[in-house]
């Protein structure tokens, strides 16, 4: 259990700010170091942007759609066979839009038959484009785009631009001028072996790492919101929570890279080549969701895990991100996902900018919010005929919602771009003790890219409590 | 330690790591990472197990020294001669 703000001790090896999928597994590792460790969130509940909520009986998940195999390696090795063993894969993926339709287990098999014929390639290009980007390192040279790589072995085939992309503009909110690593090593992750979710959901996910964490000593405390980070003598020494003073030799920050050096530090702490390169990071694009629950005693037939749907002609990052996209995905949570629970719900989501929304006056807001529902609802009904009456609760999330239980800068559900991963690798050459976990650089976002990255920090993390 | 000892330390660590690894075909000669099936995320968890075990301090700079089973005992070899 939690314990509360006032129970907490003077000092701390280490304390965590923030309980995302990142800041939990930091939290994790360095308690299996043997450091003390103190893990501070400012919401209610752990798990930052994996997270759920419950509705007339309807339980809904946020951010779970879908992740690579690799997830069952790293679960197994930096949380416990248990929480490994609850994976398993979601068979269906299916495309549907004015260029194609068609379902797939979207591995690297199904999408070099699909590509040979439905999509006419030669095999020996499919072949010379699978192992292009399997090869891909994150220190690679990033100057070629992933529209650049697209077109080199797929010139002018806008269809299969969108069969190759789509899915990763929702995974991780990348375009086609990202650069092309970014793309190479999200896919060629999913292309391993297709993709996977988690047995049980989102709620039995972070239950379980809570009570890994506290068989492994980790302190938890939740409603604690960090305002300062403390620094003396170009080092930290603690943070500052509502007035109280909590000691610590280093600090993790799982809020975002922008939030940690511009709101919960000052920049006086940081050289001016540091604050330019900060200040030039580029946050990503937030989300808007639509959460559908259906009756109990209802059922609907398995149309697919996850729809990737649009009726826009062609692929366009810039048509996904607007205000009224007729691009969405469906992620369709069957009761076989939710063992012991007999219900359907269904989550449609978008990507979507900030600024499009936080302009609105309120009754513009509400009505844009009421005109998404329908949307979604009227767009579902195309592959689930008479679903409308079938629904019992429906309500809406846009990038604001994700700015107020995140506290993500303009709501970003993606971390930042690519430029974003060196800023949060380098802050604690700037400030000893101070480290950023989170998702950054595109490469270290996803359930799977967070949890990564969540072990890369804590090695250099025990490296400094060790030196 | 005796460089058999390192020998052993290593494969212990890859074991807890994975433990289904084959060591029986193992080429000390030939990469780790091919042989094994190990990721860059391995390389980081050997270079921590270390630490947490005899105080290592491994820069990433070094960790090319890692991808044989005799390369590690040739790079870890004067680190260990006390312990």
């Amino acid at each position: 259990m939690p314990v509360f703000l006032k129970d907490l001790q003077e000092s701390y090896d280490v304390i965590i700010i923030g309980s995302g999928l990142g800041g939990l597994t930091t939290a994790n590792r360095l308690a299996y170091c043997g450091h003390k460790v103190l893990l501070l969130e400012h919401h209610h509940r752990l798990g930052g942007l994996a997270t759920w909520f419950k509705r007339r009986g309807h339980i809904f998940d946020i951010s779970l759609h879908g992740f690579p195999y690799g997830m069952v390696k790293t679960c197994k090795k930096y949380w416990n066979k248990e929480i490994m063993q609850s994976i398993v894969q979601l068979p269906n993926i299916v495309f549907n839009n004015p260029q194609f339709n068609l379902k797939t287990t979207f591995n690297k098999e199904d999408f070099t038959h699909l590509l040979q014929t439905r999509f006419g390639v030669e095999a020996s290009t499919i072949k010379k484009f699978f192992d292009t980007v399997t090869s891909m390192n994150f220190y690679d040279d990033q100057s070629m785009t992933t529209r650049e790589l697209f077109e080199e072995f797929f010139p002018c085939r806008s269809d299969i631009h969108r069969l190759l992309m789509e899915p990763i503009t929702y995974a991780n909110g990348s375009t086609l001028d990202d650069p092309a690593i970014t793309y190479g090593i999200v896919f060629s992750n999913f292309m391993n072996k297709g993709v996977y979710t988690f047995s049980g959901g989102t709620d039995k996910l972070i239950g379980m790492m809570e009570k890994e964490l506290e068989k492994n000593g980790v302190t938890i405390c939740t409603k604690a919101k960090v305002n300062k980070i403390l620094i003396e003598k170009g080092k930290v020494c603690g943070v500052s929570v509502d007035g109280t003073t909590i000691k610590a030799t280093a600090v993790v920050s799982n809020s975002g890279i922008t939030n940690t050096i511009f709101n919960l530090t000052e920049s006086h702490h940081y050289s001016d080549e540091f604050l330019t390169k900060a200040k030039a990071v580029r946050v990503n694009n937030s989300s808007c969701q639509v959460y559908m629950g259906i009756k109990k005693g209802e059922t609907i037939e398995d149309v697919g895990d996850l729809l990737f749907t649009s009726t826009a002609d062609e692929f366009d990052s810039e048509e996904l991100l607007d205000l009224h996209t007729k691009s969405k995905t469906f992620s369709i949570y069957y009761p076989k996902t939710r063992p012991g629970h007999d219900r359907y719900t269904i989550v449609a989501s978008m990507n979507s900018r900030y600024s499009d929304w936080a302009e609105l006056t309120k009754e513009q807001y509400l009505a844009e919010k009421e005109s998404l529902i329908d949307r979604s609802i009227k767009d579902l009904e195309k592959y689930i005929p008479g679903v409308t009456e079938k629904i019992d609760w429906v309500e809406a999330a846009t990038p604001k919602t994700f700015n107020t239980y995140t506290l993500h800068t303009r709501g970003t559900s993606f971390g930042t771009k690519f430029e974003g991963l060196d800023v949060s690798r380098s802050i604690h050459k700037q400030v000893g003790g101070l480290f950023h976990v989170g998702s950054v650089g595109i490469i270290m976002s996803g359930w799977l890219g967070a949890i990564n990255y969540g072990v890369i920090v804590s090695n250099d993390v025990d490296s400094y409590l060790r030196a | 330690m005796t460089n058999e000892e390192i020998k052993d330390l290593v494969l212990e660590i890859i074991e807890d790591i994975d433990d289904e690894a084959d060591f029986d075909s193992l080429d000390p000669d030939q990469p780790l990472r091919d042989q094994l099936d190990l990721d860059s995320m391995d390389f980081l968890d050997i270079v921590m197990e270390l630490r947490k075990r005899h105080q290592l301090q491994i820069p990433e700079e070094d960790y090319p020294n890692l991808a044989t089973l005799n390369s590690c005992v040739m790079y870890l070899e004067p680190l260990l001669k006390d312990a």
